[in-house]
């Protein structure tokens, strides 16, 4: 096994009494006082991520649109420019590859964010596909930090750290050349938490400088360091994918319900499966379960009806905000409509669960 | 991190409080905190035989499941139902919490595990 990397907020943690763990190759704290105190921060003050482990990828020249588009399920030609796009690429089957966030700066320019377990392999992906477009790829990943500041008091803490006006970047814009604490960073309206917030992506040599500023700036903002434990539940509970559980590369936007993303008007690779998919009906759906009997139903368990294996847990908790026991299943379509009573097997027993909304929690996106 | 004196620890962090031929089981402070907010407590059943180092249930915080294991032999002869309803109480009072009782089937396998001194300075490792 190769060595696990460090971010440059490595040192942070383990002041902040950190518990590291090993995620996705890297060295990253899951926790630091707890998964829940850190979640109830980002639900009502703010919250810090380290999330440097996150991969980047710029792409420049003549045809960065066009290839991005032929890449991605969303249409980013819609895109102003400092907008972003949540979508997800597909391979030529319709499963996802990976799921990420599009920056465009210009037609001629754009800025991706992928997930850390999939850096590599999305880069290789990316560069098979520009076979054909005048485009220059760059893998950013290694020499990129990059910090989330989640939660209602978000834009009052960074406020303090920055003379931008911080209202001027909306909903899923970004904003490159932002001096915080005097230091270059690009800084976007974006999270992976449900809640208000921004993303700072600077470099190794800032990242420590902002982070210790947001934790001594924050004091009286109820601001904590939050760990991957709590990134987890906060993305389930505002009804957020990650790649792996909710989609990988076997299972279609469509069937992970996230078509609102998927504008199959707009060809991509992998968008003539999904056309048929839509036209035909899904043969699998995502839905929301409530937990009838007790237990806790955990990515991977099987999900059945009357012995008969009809899917599996995407992700499940005990969800700290709501208290309800609740989980995301990709099951056969037949048993989709609300109320269906099915089975979770749970260490080989079943208990009970029946299909209910997946929109667990609100999200309070400031818009 | 608190340690109770006058129980019994083993190396997986349970605690033992004997009374008399049967012994109550729960796990440590330490345990706790490293499990963090406990959420779903599954018992065994009222007359399940168990060998020192069965597993007897399975303890779930927010993030993951955890085996436990008996540190003693012997048949349980009540659960702690009252955690089934409120599993956190593990995390605010874990030695109050016991989880389940047994009957002892051999006493002396209670010389193999740790006083609570020894148990502190096995957790301060």
């Amino acid at each position: 096994m190769s060595e696990l990397k460090r971010t440059s907020l490595y040192e942070s943690h383990l002041k902040a009494g950190g518990k590291i763990v090993e995620f996705a190759g890297w060295e990253m704290p899951i926790q630091y006082e707890g998964l829940v105190v850190e979640h109830e921060a980002v639900r009502n003050k703010v919250g810090l991520f380290d999330v440097s482990h996150m991969g980047e990828v710029s792409v420049k020249g003549k045809d960065a649109e066009k290839f991005v588009n032929n890449l991605v399920t969303n249409d980013v030609s819609l895109l102003n420019p400092n907008q972003i796009a949540y979508a997800m690429m597909c391979n030529e089957n319709g499963g996802v590859v990976d799921d990420l966030l599009n920056y465009k700066y210009s037609e001629d320019h754009y800025f991706l964010v992928i997930n850390a377990s999939n850096v590599d392999k999305d880069f290789a992906w990316m560069q098979k596909q520009a076979a054909g477009f005048d485009v220059e790829l760059v893998n950013l990943s290694d020499g990129m930090s990059e910090i989330a500041v989640q939660g209602p008091n978000a834009q009052a803490l960074l406020q303090r750290l920055t003379d931008t006006n911080l209202d001027e970047i909306a909903f899923f814009y970004f904003k490159d050349g932002v001096k915080v604490c005097g230091l270059d960073t690009i800084v976007s309206r974006t999270g992976y938490t449900g809640e208000d917030g921004f993303e700072v992506y600077l470099s190794h040599e800032a990242a420590p400088v902002v982070w210790e500023a947001l934790l001594k700036e924050g004091q009286d903002l109820g601001v904590k360091p939050a760990g991957l434990g709590c990134r987890d539940t906060l993305r389930f509970e505002a009804g957020l994918p990650l790649y792996g559980n909710e989609f990988d590369d076997n299972i279609s936007p469509l069937e992970a319900g996230l078509g609102f993303f998927v504008k199959l008007d707009s060809p991509f690779i992998g968008s003539d499966v999904l056309v048929k998919q839509k036209a035909e009906g899904l043969a699998r759906k995502t839905v929301g379960l409530e937990m009838v009997d007790r237990g806790v139903p955990r990515h991977g368990y099987e999900v059945a009806v009357n012995g008969e294996v009809i899917g599996h847990i995407a992700t499940g908790y005990t969800s700290p905000t709501l208290g309800r026991t609740i989980a995301n299943a990709l099951i056969d379509a037949k048993y989709s409509e609300m109320g269906t009573e099915v089975d979770v097997l749970i260490r080989g027993k079943a208990a009970k669960a029946k299909v209910v909304s997946k929109r667990f929690y609100t999200k309070q996106y400031k818009k | 991190m608190n340690v109770v004196k006058g129980l019994y620890y083993s190396e997986d962090h349970e605690w033992v409080k004997v009374e008399g031929g049967k012994a109550k089981v729960g796990v440590s402070d330490h345990a706790a905190h490293q499990l963090g907010d406990i959420v779903y407590l599954e018992l065994p059943e009222v007359g399940a035989e168990l060998s020192a180092g069965d597993v007897f249930g399975v303890i779930e915080s927010v993030k993951a499941a955890s085996d436990s294991y008996s540190p003693v032999s012997g048949v349980v002869t009540a659960v702690n139902e009252e955690l089934a309803d409120g599993p956190e109480a593990i995390n605010s009072d874990p030695y109050e919490s016991w989880i389940f009782e047994l009957e002892l089937s051999d006493a002396s396998e209670l010389e193999g595990l740790m006083t609570a001194e020894a148990y502190e300075a096995f957790i301060a490792e």
